[in-house]
Parts: C-alpha cells; sequence; structure tokens
C-alpha cells in the first residue's frame, strides 16, 4: 500500500479528482486535515460531521470526505454546524469555509458561535479573496491590493479574525499559512481535542483569482510571499505596529478552556425535569 | 386548569384557558419538536419564551439565536441531526428566513415554520393583526417549488394544526410553514389537550440500506427516505442542484428539472390529502365566502346572523391549509353561488387566487382590510349588497 496517500482512506474516491484550479492551497488544506485525523487515529471519518457554505473553500469538504457533509448556504455553515452540534454533541462537527463565507457575510454566526463557547471546530481558509465569484475584495483582503472590486487598490483593511476570535471568547486559535503545513496540521490536531469553540485560520493561495492580479501568478510565487510576510506570534510581541502592517502573524495564539454551551445545557435539562417532578 | 405535566414532560390532558402561542408550542412538543431555536419578534416571542421553559423537559434543546437567518439556519442541521425541528418569527424575521426556508426545499429537510403575521411592510405596527404574508409563504424564497401552509384559527387549531404542521412536514420531508396571526397568537380561550396517546404523529421514513438513494427514485413524486448524520450513510446534502444520490449537478439540465419537478409533484398530486377545510354549503346559497385564519371568524358569525336573522343561506368554505391551493373545492363553490366574496386581513390576495381558480364561473369580490379586523358586520354588509 505504499502508493496509497494516507488521505485516500477519507476522501470519496467517486468525487476526485476535485475541481480546483492549478495551484490552489485547498489540496494543502485537505492534506493538513486529514493528516492531523489520521494522527489521531481515526481510521475514517464516521465520528465527524462537516458542514460548509459556498465558494471555492466550501467544496473542500463537499463531496470530496466520506462522511457526512452539509453544503450550505451563503454564510450559515456556522448555524447549521450548531443546530447538528446540539442535537448531537458526541460527533464532532467541523466547518470549513472561506473568507467570503465566514467572515464577510457569515461574520455575524462565527462571533456568537464563539461567544456561546458551542463546540465546533472551524478551519477558516482565507484566500483574501471571492474566488468562485472571480477575484473580488473580500473582508480578508491586504490594504492595497488589487482585486477585481478594487481596481485602484483595496481602501479597506482587512479584520484580524483571529483576534476578533480571541477577544468574542473561542477556546483554542490559530493561525498559519499553507506555507506553513506541518505546524498547521498540529493546530487541526489541537483544535480538534480541544472541549469548545475552536478556531484555525488558514491563509491560502489563490493564484488564479487574487495572484495573477497581484503578480504572484501562481501557487509557488504566492507561497514564497508567505514565507516572506509571514511572521511567528513570539517575534511579533517584539515588533511596533507599523512593522507588523501588512504582515501575517502565525502561531497558537489562545487555548483557554471553557465550559461548552452544549455541555452546559445539560445542567439545564437537569433542572428542567426537576419542574416535572416538583 | 393550573399547569400539570405528565412524567414524560407533555402538558397533562385537559381543559386549559391559554394563549394561541402557548397552545402553538404545547403543539409542537405533542409532536415530538426536540430543536426550538428562534429570535425574539412581537408577536410570536411568547412561542420562544414557552419552550425555552418547556423543551428541556423533554429533553430538547431551544436556543435563542443571533438573528432569525441563524435560527432557520440552525435548523436544517439540527433536522439532518434527526430532530424535529421547529422556529417562529414575524414578518421582518419570515423576511429574513426566505433564503434557508429555500434550502429547506430543495435539500427536503423536515421542518416547521411559525409565521404571527403582524402589519407591515417593514416594521410596521409589531402588536397589530394582518394576514399580508400568505405569498411569502408561497413565493417567498427564489426559484420554483411547492409549499405548504396551514392557517390557524383558534387557540385550539395552534394546537392541532401545529401537530399537523409537523405530520405534513415528516411524511413530505420539506418545510411546513403556520400561517398564524397576532389575533390567533394572542387570543385566550379554551384549550383541550388530549392523552398523548391519542395524538396522530407521523415520523420521517428511514432509508432500509446505505445504498438507498435519499434525493429521489424512480417515481416523479416520491418522498425519498431521510437517514441522520451520525448513522454511517456518509450523507451528502447540498443545496445545490443535486442528483439522487445527492452529488453536485450544477450543469446537467435533466438532473435540474427532474429535482425540481419532484419537489413539486410530491405536493401537487398528493394534495387531496394535505388538503384541510372546513366548509358549509347550503342548499338555494346564492352568495359564498370564502375565509382562513382568524378572520374565519367573523365569517362564521356573519354566515349564521345571515341564516338567523335575514333567512338567507351563506356557504362557506375556510380553509385550513392555504397552500397548497384548493382550485377544485373553489371551482365547486363557484358552480354554486353567483357570488363568492373573499374576506382578508390584507389588501387582496388570496381573492386573486380564487379568481384564477373561478375563471368567471362565479363574480369573486374582495373584502379587505389593512388594520385592525374583518369584522361579521364588514362581511354582512357586503352579503346585503348582493342577496
Amino acid at each position: 500500500m505504499s502508493t496509497y496517500h494516507y488521505s485516500r482512506r477519507y476522501l470519496r474516491e467517486k468525487a476526485l479528482p476535485t475541481p480546483f484550479c492549478p495551484g490552489c492551497g485547498n489540496g494543502i488544506v485537505i492534506n493538513a486535515f486529514l493528516k492531523a485525523v489520521s494522527e489521531l487515529g481515526y481510521t475514517d471519518l464516521k465520528d465527524f460531521v462537516f458542514v460548509s457554505g459556498i465558494g471555492c473553500g466550501a467544496w473542500i469538504i463537499s463531496p470530496h470526505f466520506n462522511a457526512d457533509t452539509i453544503h450550505v448556504t451563503h454564510g450559515r455553515a456556522i448555524p447549521v454546524a450548531t443546530g447538528v452540534k446540539l442535537m448531537r454533541p458526541d460527533l464532532n462537527v467541523v466547518v470549513i469555509s472561506g473568507d467570503g463565507d465566514l467572515i464577510n457575510i457569515g461574520g455575524n454566526h462565527l462571533i456568537h458561535a464563539a461567544r456561546r463557547n458551542i463546540g465546533l471546530k472551524v478551519i477558516l481558509v482565507n484566500n483574501m479573496t471571492f474566488g468562485m465569484t472571480g477575484g473580488q475584495a473580500s473582508a480578508g483582503t491586504l490594504h492595497g491590493l488589487k482585486t477585481t472590486t478594487t481596481p485602484y487598490g483595496n481602501i479597506e483593511h482587512p479584520f484580524d479574525i483571529s483576534q476578533l476570535m480571541i477577544a468574542a471568547g473561542a477556546s483554542y486559535v490559530a493561525r498559519w499559512t499553507t506555507y506553513h503545513m506541518l505546524p498547521l496540521a498540529n493546530s487541526i490536531k489541537r483544535a480538534l481535542t480541544t472541549d469548545g469553540f475552536a478556531f484555525v485560520e488558514v491563509i491560502s493561495q489563490c493564484p488564479t483569482a487574487l495572484g495573477r492580479r497581484i503578480n504572484l501568478s501562481d501557487g509557488i510565487k504566492m507561497l514564497t510571499w508567505f514565507k516572506e510576510i509571514s511572521v511567528p506570534i513570539s517575534k511579533a510581541k517584539k515588533m511596533s505596529k507599523s512593522e507588523l502592517a501588512n504582515k501575517i502573524i502565525v502561531g497558537e495564539f489562545v487555548k483557554q478552556e471553557r465550559e461548552p454551551f452544549e455541555r452546559q445545557y445539560l445542567n439545564i435539562i437537569t433542572k428542567a425535569k426537576k419542574v416535572i417532578t416538583s | 386548569m393550573p399547569l400539570k405535566f405528565t412524567q414524560d414532560g407533555f402538558l397533562a390532558p385537559g381543559i386549559y384557558f391559554e394563549q394561541g402561542d402557548f397552545a402553538c408550542a404545547e403543539g409542537a412538543i405533542s409532536a415530538g419538536l426536540r430543536f426550538f431555536a428562534g429570535y425574539p419578534i412581537t408577536p410570536a416571542s411568547e412561542i420562544a419564551e414557552w419552550l425555552a421553559y418547556r423543551l428541556p423537559m423533554r429533553g430538547g434543546v431551544f436556543i435563542q439565536m443571533e438573528d432569525e437567518i441563524a435560527s432557520v439556519a440552525s435548523l436544517i442541521g439540527a433536522s439532518w441531526a434527526g430532530a424535529k425541528v421547529m422556529t417562529a418569527t414575524s414578518g421582518p424575521g419570515f423576511s429574513l428566513m426566505q433564503e434557508n426556508i429555500g434550502l429547506g426545499y430543495m435539500t427536503e429537510t423536515p421542518m416547521v415554520i411559525v409565521d404571527v403575521q403582524r402589519a407591515g411592510p417593514s416594521t410596521g405596527q409589531a402588536t397589530k393583526p394582518a394576514q399580508g404574508d400568505i405569498m411569502q409563504m408561497r413565493w417567498g424564497t427564489h426559484g420554483d417549488y411547492a409549499s405548504i401552509v396551514v392557517a390557524p384559527n383558534s387557540v385550539q387549531e395552534m394546537f392541532d394544526l401545529t401537530i399537523y404542521a409537523f405530520n405534513l412536514a415528516e411524511e413530505y420531508r420539506m418545510p411546513v410553514i403556520i400561517a398564524a396571526d397576532e389575533i390567533v397568537g394572542h387570543l385566550r380561550e379554551r384549550l383541550e389537550i388530549p392523552p398523548h396517546d391519542e395524538i396522530k404523529i407521523v415520523n420521517r421514513k428511514k432509508p432500509k440500506s446505505f445504498d438507498e438513494p435519499i434525493f429521489g427514485c424512480e417515481s416523479d413524486c416520491c418522498v425519498p427516505p431521510m437517514p441522520a448524520v451520525g448513522e454511517g450513510f456518509n450523507v451528502l446534502v447540498t443545496g445545490s442542484t443535486h442528483n439522487e444520490y445527492g452529488y453536485r449537478k450544477t450543469t446537467d439540465e435533466e438532473v435540474h428539472r427532474k429535482l425540481v419537478q419532484r419537489l413539486i409533484n410530491k405536493v401537487e398530486k398528493n394534495k387531496k390529502k394535505i388538503i384541510a377545510y372546513d366548509y358549509n354549503w347550503p342548499e338555494h346559497a346564492s352568495v359564498g365566502v370564502i375565509s382562513f385564519g382568524s378572520i374565519s371568524r367573523s365569517a362564521y358569525t356573519a354566515a349564521k346572523i345571515a341564516k338567523d336573522e335575514f333567512n338567507k343561506n351563506v356557504a362557506h368554505l375556510r380553509l385550513k391549509t392555504i397552500w397548497p391551493f384548493p382550485d377544485e373545492l373553489v371551482v365547486e363553490m363557484a358552480e354554486l353561488v353567483d357570488y363568492i366574496f373573499v374576506p382578508e386581513l390584507n389588501l387582496g390576495k388570496l381573492v386573486r387566487e380564487v379568481k384564477k381558480a373561478v375563471e368567471g364561473r362565479a363574480k369573486v369580490l374582495s373584502i379587505s382590510r389593512l388594520s385592525g379586523i374583518v369584522t361579521p358586520q364588514d362581511i354582512l354588509s357586503n352579503l346585503k349588497r348582493v342577496w
């Protein structure tokens, strides 16, 4: 079985090959996620439910993961996953979706899920653009970048979404780029073993819709760019705000255990059942 | 009667004096509700408040979501996790829900949405009743599909028709909408709770094997079986056009046609089983009334006064389900009478549907009010013009 890649047992063979563009970062995210799953000892994905919204990032799980996969409306993966998790707290409910989906249209759901500390595991594939619709600016697009809706350069600043997740109360937050495949897989492992809301942001490359408009027209060039602009959290702590402008801070930001929503709800049920007997 | 609960968390059988919103919540629990998600809005908030207290008694989950979009979206997840699910809202929230109600039709997800209607558009008048959302209940989300809408006219029906809505959602694997309004939502009157084992409960069909298709079959009107996540089926659910196994087919016209046609057929071809109504067609009636929801109470009274005080027979058809629309019944009435009046608390919505069905067989006239209520006198004064 030496020629059989470890990830294939988790994939729907019938759905392969993926439809992603040459150089797309989605393959690296799939690889990192399945490596994490494999190293955690799962031989299949029957204990997982995956939910995604709309966009290229949302197609990572659907139809490719050989598991229960629910592909929903734009921005609404988090509330759909919330419904699954509350009814089946025993399952690993994972959302993998893009920046347009999770932080533009779905941003409100994301911060509320973190605030509630519901036990979802969210992998944000942030390629800084709306890839599927042709490369428009997103809430992840860096200041100054040219996209199809910012032809003179982006005058908005991106969300520091990982910091926002920390402020909202997430139990685990980490950020890497697709250049950092191994630390990314390790962070996914930690996210999957965290009780409560866990969030991993992956800065990913879209050479087709974004890269070619910013002189980074293939995957390698974009990965090299990520390498150059990434700063580990330990080093970033010693740098000034201006030095960190348009840099990507990477690392594990927080791991703070709080009682997840679904476990607290069990106490509610106990209290309510006492009303019947009293 | 003070509230009492059975050991397994149902409201004890008996006679109560309660509010429509309360009856709706209890009807849902009796039907097997396990998950409710909602967002506060007048005049539907009491449903959420009561379920926050009641649902955990049955081991179910209540969650107050960040908005109505999240509320209805979470129903999709919970329903695919095997639960019977519901949300309740009013006009503004119902507008926000439309896209994900469409996801419910497309993914064939059983769910119940209560719209306790208030005066709109926009914020309108939060505490005033209306029947202005009935076309949105039919056509609110984009694309082609069929919908099922029930319209309770009393506190008792807020209980009974909520159970019926759940049964239809499970039977036909789709969203079902309850067209309540501020009147039946806030009204307090007699509510009889039957013993739980006397209530008819329908549960969704489960697949018999792992390879059975769950989004279609040979028949063009079938309701496929529905597994839940976490049962080993590896369900492939998508709001995109998909084949009978769930695989996305975003450019195949035949797959799209087959899927959408079946979503419509499963309602249209089962219309006779779905449609519920109440009617009184006395002999020698030259005038008819078609009513629904709270305003039907005025229509019943008007027909009674016409008989008792004026010795005039009025044919009355009251729709307990407004969608699918009962064209055949309306045609039957049109062949009996010369005039059909349609009282409704909007500027004339159902009346156009009646006209469409009648096709000139009788004169169809609207009795419409935009605020307050349509009174029995409003209806009578119109009837008097033609009898």
